[in-house]
């Protein structure tokens, strides 16, 4: 069928910021849609709160919102645009949930829009477990026994009927978000109590366990002629139990066999028949390898994590394609690379695809490193090998964690066997790399099954690589034989690892391979419905099959894993090289290991190299591409860590040198250089050990800012106020060495820290906007909120901002990006750090001001000027508030406090004409809804009390009523502030937990106690999180938050598309 | 492969010198056979059994093979047809709940040779732009010239009537595993050729109501209409059809006097039957993926195949026989009809094991013509 007449313009709902759950693959998936709709002529206006997206670039839709996602704001902006069309399954469950909230409103049958692709009851018989189920009985389908509760009470009896352990799952969340597997009442009581609180429309599922069975899914896509076909066939290793988002996983199946796999596409089949998607879902399907039983535990319809990495596993773009289909095609009109059209795909490749997931545990000290039915991992990399083993081994040293084999983690090594298979017991992020010390202890590949229900195949060919290494091992301080070497570079081990191994460099290994014309060969993965695509991996196991051009040609390294202070926003840097050097006639060649994100599309690049971002993977492709230079400036920390070994491996880097990176990481280089520009810099000071740190401590005075050399966003940074911090945390430091010791700053208190990004060509630097910080100094600027342009920040020191910002760029020679931080204290301008490459803030400085700011950096790199890019100064006359989004529901026995340490997952962007409103709006975006009225509780550490008095005023200037602990309840009525005095949990009862349960508070503002108070008041924080109350922790976002409470009290802004506010720009 | 295990080494060479060394599993000795490839990414059991692989030697694409082992269960028939099996690497231990038997173990029990750790998407490659041809696999003779040699020795793929020696020698009616005749229709009688029959075809009948009385490829049109069944199926098979000419000139007595079904080799005799002619494709259709396309609904079926000989349309009367089924990838004919008798075959394999059940709907097209047939 041909496109669909009747629409012109379509609205598609994002997914909002990146938490657990909702990560960079939406942007993937929203922007094939925004490519797929504007292809067939159609207008689109895409709203999304998440400014580090390349979909809410302006240019990707007609019409571009940066509004919260609610339902409010939709409806606004549905009355405003009046779409035709709105397709809801391309933006995550929150897309999905919004657009269901929508057609339930009433606003798109007001405004006569249609919903294309999934309909809104079919949407209902996806996502209601009630309807679901009811259609899989009439399917003759089965689903694990289970029953709907709506207390905790009726849980408790579904779970006596059916035996423990049971599962509890929560409707309509995301990433299980509130349930979990419990064994006993008392864990039921809790989990059921927690998933109630959390699910929309407060009912749980209490379900029959299936833990331990085989967890396998299927991607499938469906069209209008009912025309059906399965994308593709997805394992995960780890057996149900495990989320699937943090399992890992292989693609296509290895140990099902084509009976099984036939039942499940026909089951697949009738399920998407009976719901009636148009475009892609993702079926879940758990099978007991004891019985053969198949039951189907859920399905998607719609765009998922799932099908992001079915899309780049197979070469299958499902959301582009999805797109398509509710465009009014059918399959038997869009190309299939083999030969023909869609209609006849099915799965092929003679390739093995892992997915492993990263998870960021030891950003959260107390959080529990244990794999459940609630997701964990923040983000994941996809490995493409020939074999399983090459496959596998390749996902480890993608994953960036300072592996490059699976031997050796930690101290597992060390451990005994029954150590070892004691941590086997549950699952864990180490599970892989457990399993492989207990193979080498031992272990009996069946034993090691029974602990983890990994399949005896995965587990085998684990022990063959330990068996291998084991040979390998004995070889060490003499010569390994050439039929040694060739084995392990077949099955995968890197060159890095066996240099470890054997104690050599790395480059000995290289060299001695190549003599013995061991080298990466490169294979295509055929790509379906988009023309001219080049998608490589590669392999030691056969010959190369892809030939390169002599065309001039530039490479990218991209970022690797989403990870907490690395993740979508350098994606974004890394496609807008390459659309900019596209344009400037390069050929570019893309190369990154993440699947969700848009910089390894298909056709973001000319080709696109999926591959670990290691010295070996990829030199060994700039070897055979011979391009003229690599961007390493976008990727974030990836590529400057290998940049040097790259540079030394006779490898041009291109834009800002390895030089300038020494120079900027290098402490004591950069100070002397700040010291000659006249830069002022907070005293800091370096320690290998104690008395080294004691003795720095004693010449710059308390309190300090340590932290280890060489990281990204802040991993371990902490505040020191006193000489026992400082000791414990010392001791606690691990991997310390002259090489890599700690470093020690003084802390600048209250201090206003601002920030600025710059582009430069060496000579010059120009420098769109200084961002300032609300939190006050002593909070990660990855985890503060920030404002551009600067709200309290007085003039003459932005301009010295702007000029300590040209100088350094200037004296460092930095081409293309830069980001520098500097603190404000005591009416002096401090810079803390520097950074010359793409920072976090690129997408949010070029969308609030309207410049491209990766692009004019890629330009510069490739040679021009800065005078030829005509770039001038402009007022901003409108308000940007980024406020960050963390992922503490997740993780509800942390305490969720933000400090130096970064731990957010993801941000969101306000927009307004006030300060005020943009502030609130951010909040708004972050699912931290202000009240306009009500009650603020008030609560706040000895420090922090004096300024709590100008907060608590305005909070009662507004109408609130204050409730406030004793300390400050004192301090407020000496004030003549009126509060009621509210009891701390510690103190008796009715106390403030009982207050937030009883909804009886609307705001919780609470400042840590520090030290002392650190145990004893994370509760009020904790509690707040489960209840849905908005909080604070600092003084200075309360006062954010007072005036954005003030400024929609007098008004709402109404919503504005990112089009309207650039026109406003001068 | 365990690293502690030995490695014997084994040696392929097709007759275009070109040579393969891996490792052998399975049986040790020395065979040769003509080689081809099939692209599916499972059901290495199903392929192995199929009787239609008589002869050759089957290079699977996707690299990981035996890692869900062999069970009693999903065999095609009742031993290890291919002559050879050649593969990139053998999963040591079998990883299912429903395996019986490894797949190394399974090939020596059944006395076939099998080679692993070759590039076989290069071997593939080579196959796909120098045509199908003869091969010799040894683990005794190393010497690629005398392997040569061996290939070169070695009966050609065309004019060889294998499926003589894959059929049986006396009729049996048979008995299903999977199916069980549906209690609300007639049950029907069918004489079933057997030049090689695959047993899922058979189970597929059962599911219709049909029960398949088996029989030898010698049979007569007299000595099989004398069993008064209600239908004749022609099955699938290895190998080239001209030298079956001596079935076809027995089925083509039977046109117009009961209703005849065809599959695969079954469908080339159907063409011979027509009074077409058969010719040798480059490198044959093997795998589970093949698209092809319904000339009367327009629909495209991605269809399992295995075959190395075609009809050649241009041989039938086409004022008579219909082409019924296209391959979108090469446009080779994959289904005929004759338009005024009750006579019909597909190239492809409906009953698709392994593959998608896309063409499912033929068996029940044989119950109907029956039905029909009789008024």
């Amino acid at each position: 069928m041909p496109r669909r007449e009747d629409i012109q313009k379509v609205m598609i709902i994002g997914s909002g910021p990146i938490v657990i759950g909702q990560a960079c693959e939406f942007d993937y998936s929203g922007t094939q849609a925004c490519k797929a709709l504007r292809k067939l002529g159609y207008k689109i206006v895409l709203v999304n709160s998440n400014p580090a997206t390349i979909m809410t670039d302006p240019g990707m839709a007609d019409v571009t919102y940066i509004e919260p996602l609610n339902l409010e704001t939709m409806k606004a902006i549905v009355r405003k645009e009046r779409p035709d069309a709105l397709l809801p399954n391309l933006g995550g469950q929150s897309g999905l949930n919004l657009s269901s909230e929508l057609a339930r409103s009433g606003v798109l049958e007001e405004c006569g829009v249609r919903i294309i692709g999934v309909q809104e009851d079919a949407i209902q018989r996806g996502e209601d477990r009630k309807a679901f189920k009811e259609t899989m009985t009439r399917l003759g389908i089965e689903m694990p026994e289970s029953e709907l509760a709506y207390s905790v009470e009726e849980a408790e009896t579904i779970a006596e009927r059916l035996g423990y352990p049971v599962v509890i799952r929560p409707a309509y969340t995301l990433g299980g978000t509130g349930g979990g597997m419990v064994y006993n009442i008392e864990e039921l009581r809790t989990v059921a109590g927690r998933g109630l609180s959390v699910s929309l429309i407060g009912q749980v599922l209490v379900e029959e366990s299936v833990l331990g069975w085989e967890e396998l899914e299927l991607e499938v896509v469906r069209d209008a002629k009912n025309q059906m076909i399965t994308v593709c066939f997805i394992e995960n290793v780890d057996a149900m139990g495990v989320h699937t988002g943090d399992s890992y996983c292989t693609a296509p199946m290895l140990t099902i066999d084509p009976k099984l796999q036939e039942k499940l596409q026909k089951y697949s089949y009738d399920i998407v028949e009976a719901i009636q998607v148009i475009g892609g879902t993702n079926i879940q399907f758990a099978h007991d390898p004891t019985t053969g039983r198949v039951v189907v535990i859920e399905i998607n319809p719609r765009t998922s994590r799932s099908s992001a990495l079915a899309s780049k596993a197979t070469g299958f773009p499902i959301a582009l394609v999805s797109s398509m289909l509710a465009g009014g095609l059918t399959l038997d009109e869009i190309p299939y690379w083999r030969d023909g059209t869609l209609e006849k795909y099915t799965p092929s490749g003679d390739y093995v695809v892992v997915k492993f997931a990263r998870w960021a545990f030891e950003k959260f000290p107390g959080a529990l490193d244990r794999l459940g039915t609630q997701m964990r991992a923040v983000g994941e990399v996809m490995s493409i090998g020939k074999t399983y083993k090459e496959a596998f081994q390749k996902s480890i040293r993608s994953l960036e964690i300072g592996r490059y084999g699976l031997g050796f983690a930690k101290d597992f090594h060390k451990k005994p066997l029954e150590d070892l298979m004691a941590m086997l017991s549950s699952p864990t992020s180490e599970r892989q790399f457990l399993m492989y010390e207990a193979l080498r202890k031992g272990a009996g590949v069946q034993d090691l099954y029974e602990k983890t229900y990994i399949k005896p195949y995965f587990i085998e060919q684990m022990k063959e690589l330990v068996e291998l290494e084991e040979q390998i091992l004995k070889c060490k301080g003499q010569a390994l034989s050439d039929d040694l070497l060739i084995r392990a570079k077949k099955d995968g081990f890197a060159d890095r690892y066996l240099a470890d191994l054997l104690g050599l460099q790395e480059s000995e290994i290289r060299e001695r391979r190549k003599k013995l014309g061991v080298v990466e060969a490169w294979d295509a993965v055929p790509v379906s419905g988009v023309e001219n695509a080049a998608y490589y991996y590669s392999t030691y196991n056969g010959p190369d099959r892809v030939a390169q051009s002599d065309r001039k040609k530039v490479m990218v390294l991209g970022g690797g894993p989403n990870r907490i202070g690395q993740g979508i926003e350098f994606d974004y840097c890394c496609v807008h090289a390459a659309f900019a050097l596209r344009d400037l006639g390069y050929e570019t060649i893309m190369v990154n290991c993440n699947p969700e994100t848009v910089s390894t599309d298909y056709d973001t690049s000319d080709k696109l190299y999926f591959e670990p971002l290691t010295v070996e993977d990829v030199l060994s492709i700039y070897e055979k591409e011979k391009p003229i230079g690599v961007i390493c400036q976008f990727g974030g920390q990836t590529p400057l860590n290998i940049a040097g070994e790259l540079e030394a491996a006779g490898v041009t880097i291109l834009g800002a040198s390895v030089e300038t990176i020494d120079l900027a990481e290098d402490r004591d280089r950069f100070r002397q250089i700040m010291r000659q520009l006249g830069i002022p810099q907070p005293e800091s000071g370096m320690a290998s050990t104690l008395d080294q740190a004691l003795e720095v401590a004693g010449r710059i005075g308390y309190p300090l800012m340590v932290r280890p050399s060489y990281v990204l966003g802040g991993r371990a940074m902490e505040v020191v106020h006193d000489e026992e911090m400082l000791r414990r945390y010392v001791a606690a430091a691990v991997d310390v060495s002259p090489q890599r010791p700690i470093l020690i700053d003084k802390f600048l208190e209250n201090a206003i820290e601002a920030e600025a990004d710059a582009i430069a060509d060496g000579t010059d630097a120009f420098v769109p906007a200084v961002m300032e910080q609300i939190e006050l100094a002593g909070v990660h600027s990855g985890d503060s909120a920030c404002v551009i342009p600067p709200i309290s920040v007085p003039p003459k020191h932005i301009e010295t901002i702007i000029e300590y910002t040209k100088k350094i760029a200037t004296e460092l020679h930095v081409v293309g990006l830069m980001n520098i931080q500097y603190a404000i204290c005591n009416d002096m301008v401090y810079i803390l750090e520097a950074n010359p490459r793409a920072s976090r803030t690129v997408p949010l400085v070029s969308k609030v001001c309207n410049i491209q700011m990766a692009r004019l950096a890629t330009e510069i790199m490739m040679g021009k000027k800065l005078s030829d890019l005509n770039l001038k100064q402009r007022n901003v006359p409108h308000f940007g508030v980024k406020e960050a989004v963390f992922p503490f529901n997740m993780f509800p026995e942390v305490d969720p406090l933000i400090g130096p340490e970064m731990r957010s997952t993801g941000e969101v962007l306000g927009l307004a004409n006030s300060f005020g409103l943009a502030y609130f709006k951010s909040q708004e975006g972050a699912q931290q809804m202000l009240p306009t009225s009500g009650t603020v509780l008030i609560t706040v550490s000895d420090r922090d009390k004096h300024e709590a008095v100008e907060v608590a005023r305005q909070f009662a200037n507004l109408g609130f009523r204050i409730k406030s602990t004793k300390g400050t309840h004192k301090l407020l009525r000496e004030y003549g502030i009126e509060t009621e005095p509210i009891l701390k949990v510690s103190e008796g009862r009715p106390n403030i937990a009982d207050a937030i349960k009883n909804k009886e508070i609307d705001l919780v503002i609470n400042t840590p106690r520090g030290k002392l108070g650190a145990t004893d008041d994370a509760y009020v924080r904790q509690t707040a999180i489960k209840y849905k109350i908005p909080y604070i922790t600092t003084v200075s976002a309360a006062l954010a938050a007072a005036r954005g409470i003030a400024e929609r009290r007098r008004g709402h802004d109404g919503v504005r598309s990112l089009q309207e506010y650039h026109a406003g720009i001068r | 492969m365990p690293i502690s295990a030995v490695r014997i080494p084994a040696l392929l060479v097709l007759e275009d010198g070109v040579a393969f060394h891996g490792f052998s599993f399975g049986a040790a000795g020395e065979t040769t056979g003509e080689v081809v490839f099939n692209t599916a990414m499972t059901g290495y059991q199903e392929i192995l059994t199929d009787p239609s692989y008589a002869g050759q030697m089957v290079v699977m694409t996707y690299p990981l093979i035996g890692n869900y082992g062999v069970n009693d269960l999903d065999t095609e028939s009742g031993r290890v047809y291919a002559r050879a099996f050649i593969i990139k690497e053998l999963s040591s231990i079998p990883s299912s709940w429903r395996s019986e038997h490894s797949l190394s173990e399974y090939l020596v029990s059944q006395g076939v040779m099998g080679i692993e750790g070759l590039d076989t998407r290069a071997l593939t490659l080579h196959l796909r732009t120098q045509g199908a041809m003869r091969g010799a696999l040894s683990t005794a003779d190393l010497d690629p010239k005398s392997l040569r040699q061996k290939a070169l020795a070695s009966p050609a793929m065309a004019g060889q009537d294998l499926a003589k020696d894959v059929s049986i020698d006396t009729p049996y009616e048979f008995k299903p595993r999977l199916f069980e005749l549906p209690k609300d229709r007639r049950t029907l009688r069918i004489a079933a050729y057997d030049f090689g029959i695959k047993r899922n075809i058979l189970e597929r009948m059962i599911a219709e109501g049909m029960t398949p009385r088996v029989v030898p490829a010698r049979t007569t049109a007299e000595e099989l209409l004398a069993l008064q069944p209600d239908g004749v199926f022609l099955s699938n098979g290895p190998g080239d059809p001209e030298p079956l000419d001596y079935v076809a000139r027995e089925v083509r007595k039977m046109l117009g006097r009961i209703p005849i079904f065809g599959i695969c080799l079954g469908h080339q005799i159907m063409g011979l039957a027509f009074g077409g002619r058969t010719y040798k494709l480059k490198f044959g259709h093997h795998g589970a993926n093949h698209p092809v396309r319904n000339e009367a609904t327009g629909k495209v079926e991605i269809t399992s195949q295995n075959h190395g000989f075609c009809v050649d349309p241009d041989s039938l009367d086409r004022s008579k026989i219909e082409v019924t089924h296209i391959n979108l990838n090469d446009q080779t004919v994959e289904g005929i009809r004759h338009r005024e008798l009750p006579a019909f075959s597909v190239q492809y394999h409906p009953e698709a094991s392994p593959g998608p059940h896309d063409s499912s709907y033929l068996f029940p097209r044989f119950r109907e013509t029956i039905e029909k047939s009789r008024g």
